[in-house]
């Protein structure tokens, strides 16, 4: 019993509540949310120390024995993927304050932003299958809030099919709980996986590890899936959009991860080789978009779709190294992509438009801008040192382990791909004559804008060379996705 | 029971993807609210018609149904009502906005402004 | 338009505080019997929206002055706070705690502190389904 464990999804959870009240008053709303996220990062980096020393924490609510109560469980996977999501937050939170606009600033912005941070750490966080539903309902009820938020005509008219989509899965995801339930009788995460193994019932259990795979599969934007993201994304501002590229994808990635690699590893050679077929074709449709688009948040967003087939490439091996990959590749993805929407940010907000075909020539105006674009664009690709290169190399390694060979050599072969969209972005944007340039640009708002980018840019070149600190992290994650008897340990008996 | 119920279930679902298949939105929102009922119908079914007695503490009553599934659709139909909800309100502002509700006449994203 | 609706509005008035103490006694029921804070808030939410419907929202706001978006927070704080009461405590987070005291006129009783819980969520389900009827009909 730890209630320790709590704190990085209650503290956003209470500071959202407190950003409610005083909505005209700018001051109180940034300090107050600034506050907040501080003090919940603190609480998440002592937390990821705790996991590291004493292994998985767990408490369960009520003082209920442990698979009766719902359960909440951090482990090493989910302790860093919490810290992850509210050092983003920060940061984007603060780019936010020059580029979100006075008026969603005193409309509920922040509190939104809270609310969904509680919605994905609880999501993380969370040892029970049914309260992962709740916390999914809590992040997508802010996402509604923050892609609405503005009333743009184009706004609104994408966050009709955003919802939408996201209802059909919500009651999907219901109904696939419902039949879980009536196969094993119980809700507990630790206990489904216990129980599993144990009705020995392998039919009926692939059947809804496919319906979880669709599921979580329209969350993270998987292949057949994947349809709504790209129109859906282009709609909010680019803070917001940072915000939804960098964590809500992730959050179903991370569900898939954990369902499979805790319940449903009874028919390895169907499920996993369904994960790995889809996986690369995600990745190949993904590769297409990005090179097809000539919209630079467009570009972008079919990048989510490709990291998203490369994780869940590493989730399909099943073996220690290609999970260790999996999380090393999800937490960089995460810092990465938020880092690269905040840099595309500021290059719409100097040349005023997102067409390619309009920019140019801004390395002579802004040298900053585009050296830091560049590496955050290497980093993306992955070229060593910077962060996506080790995340990469091991998931290719746990795929040559597993006997992949051939399309281990196609996740290679994509880094190409996602190496030649961002650079067209630096191509056409940097390099050549002088392009659009925006009339309204104010150098102190440029500044404003530019600094947090720059830390965040920083912070991802610190994931990749300090590979060495983080990899007994990353190894302790690993060691619980490839056995799942630590995670069941640690709620069965460490529950009360 | 269990028969009729998959059947009832089967039937809500069937109305609600012909009324999310249609054009208007509204009809589109009330399509949405049959799915989750047809749902939690569902998960009422799929935790066994088994007991007589409601799971409320009574003396003298060892034969009560299975509170889970009551626990779990009252929370899916708390997030329902939200959502419905919602979107309800989305749906009036864009047709405010839009002058239609017509889902064939929102499409697209390059010709917008 | 102008209509002439005396006997609604006559009744409404009347009717407003029978639903809304119903509302109350459904909310108390919760504690041990089928009833609740979910219930009593749409139940409370309902006689508010007859107000509406019988005099007009301007009329009805200057009535009951409430920010319903605050309601929704101070309901939530609530909750959250008696879940959280417990951490520190140094239980598990969500533990109540309940105990039977001999009230002046109720006589025995016992309380809980699940119904403050409920107060919290009765308050979201209020202020939640008002702000909802507000924003549609506030531009007619």
């Amino acid at each position: 019993m730890n209630n320790f464990l709590l704190l990085p999804v209650l503290i956003p959870f209470f500071f959202g509540m407190f950003l409610i009240f005083n909505q005209k008053r700018l001051a109180y709303q940034r300090i107050t949310v600034m506050l907040g996220l501080i003090l919940a990062i603190i609480s998440a980096t002592a937390l990821v120390f705790k996991v590291y020393q004493d292994g998985p924490q767990t408490v369960t609510f009520g003082s209920w024995p442990a698979p009766f109560g719902i359960t909440m469980v951090s482990d090493m996977v989910s302790a860093l993927l919490v810290l992850t999501t509210l050092v983003l937050a920060f940061f984007i939170v603060w780019y936010g304050f020059e580029s979100i606009g006075k008026e969603r600033e005193r409309f509920f912005y922040y509190p939104g932003v809270m609310f969904i941070i509680t919605g994905v750490n609880g999501a993380f966080t969370t040892g029970d299958i049914f309260n992962l539903f709740v916390f999914f309902e809590v992040l997508l009820m802010a996402s509604y809030l923050l892609i609405v938020l503005g009333g743009e005509k184009a706004q609104l008219r994408e966050s009709i099919k955003y919802i939408l989509v996201n209802v059909l899965s919500s009651a999907f995801f219901v109904i696939t709980v419902a039949f879980l339930y009536s196969v094993v009788g119980t809700l507990s995460m630790a206990d489904i996986s216990l129980k599993i193994a144990e009705i020995n019932q392998p039919g009926i259990i692939t059947v809804i590890a496919v319906m979880f795979l669709m599921v979580f599969g329209m969350k993270a934007a998987i292949f057949p899936l994947y349809f709504w993201l790209p129109s859906a994304y282009s709609a909010p501002p680019i803070p917001v959009l940072a915000l939804f590229g960098a964590l809500l994808t992730k959050v179903g990635v991370y569900a898939i991860m954990r369902t499979y690699t805790l319940f449903f590893t009874h028919d390895l050679a169907y499920t996993h080789e369904l994960l790995l077929i889809l996986s690369i074709v995600t990745i190949i449709a993904g590769c297409i978009g990005a090179l097809a688009h000539f919209d630079v948040k467009q570009i972008i967003i079919y990048n989510i779709v490709i990291a998203v087939g490369v994780i869940l490439f590493g989730v399909a091996q099943m073996n220690q190294i290609g999970l260790e990959g999996a999380m090393f590749y999800l937490v960089h993805d995460m810092i990465i992509k938020a880092a690269l929407f905040m840099l595309v940010g500021i290059v719409i907000y100097v040349t005023g438009t997102t067409n390619l075909r309009k920019m140019g020539g801004l390395m002579k105006t802004y040298p900053a801008l585009g050296w830091f674009y560049l590496i955050a664009a290497f980093g993306l690709a992955g070229v060593p040192p910077l962060s996506g290169f080790v995340g990469k190399l091991l998931i290719v390694q746990g795929g040559f382990q597993a006997g992949n060979i051939w399309t281990s050599i196609l996740i290679l072969a994509s880094s190409l791909v996602v190496l030649l969209s961002v650079m067209r972005i630096f191509i056409y944007a940097f390099w050549g004559e002088q392009g659009q340039v925006s009339k309204q640009v104010n150098k102190t708002v440029y500044h404003r804008m530019f600094f947090p980018t720059m830390l965040l840019v920083l912070v991802s070149i610190f994931y990749g060379v300090g590979t060495e600190w983080i990899t007994p992290l990353m190894e302790e994650a690993a060691k619980i996705l490839v056995e799942p008897s630590i995670y069941t340990d640690a709620v069965m008996k460490g529950g009360n | 029971m269990e028969i009729i119920m998959a059947f009832v279930c089967g039937f809500l679902f069937m109305a609600a993807i012909y009324l999310i298949l249609s054009r208007s939105l509204l009809r589109i929102i009330i399509g949405t609210g049959l799915l989750s009922h047809g749902a939690h119908l569902l998960i009422l079914t799929m935790g066994s018609f088994k007991g007589s007695a409601p799971p409320v503490l009574t003396d003298g009553v060892t034969d009560y149904v299975d509170p889970i599934p009551q626990a779990l659709i009252l929370t899916a139909i708390v997030i329902s009502f939200g959502v419905t909800a919602f979107f309800l309100v989305l749906a009036y502002r864009a047709y405010q906005e839009l002058k239609t509700d017509d889902m064939t006449l929102m499409k697209g994203s390059e010709d917008h402004e | 338009m102008k209509t002439n609706d005396v006997i609604l509005q006559f009744t409404a008035k009347i009717v407003f505080f029978m639903i809304f103490f119903y509302a109350v006694h459904i909310f108390f029921a919760g504690h041990y019997t089928p009833g609740g804070g979910f219930v009593g808030g749409l139940v409370t939410a309902s006689a508010i929206v007859l107000l509406i419907i019988a005099f007009d929202i301007k009329t009805v706001q200057s009535i009951i002055p409430i920010n319903y978006i605050y309601l929704v927070a101070v309901g939530l704080i609530i909750a959250g706070a008696t879940a959280a009461f417990s951490m520190i405590m140094g239980k598990p987070f969500f533990t109540h705690y309940f105990d039977y005291f001999n009230l002046p006129i109720l006589g025995k009783t016992s309380l809980h502190t699940a119904a403050l819980f409920d107060l919290g969520v009765y308050l979201v389900v209020v202020g939640v389904t008002m702000t909802i009827i507000q924003t549609i009909g506030e531009d007619e």
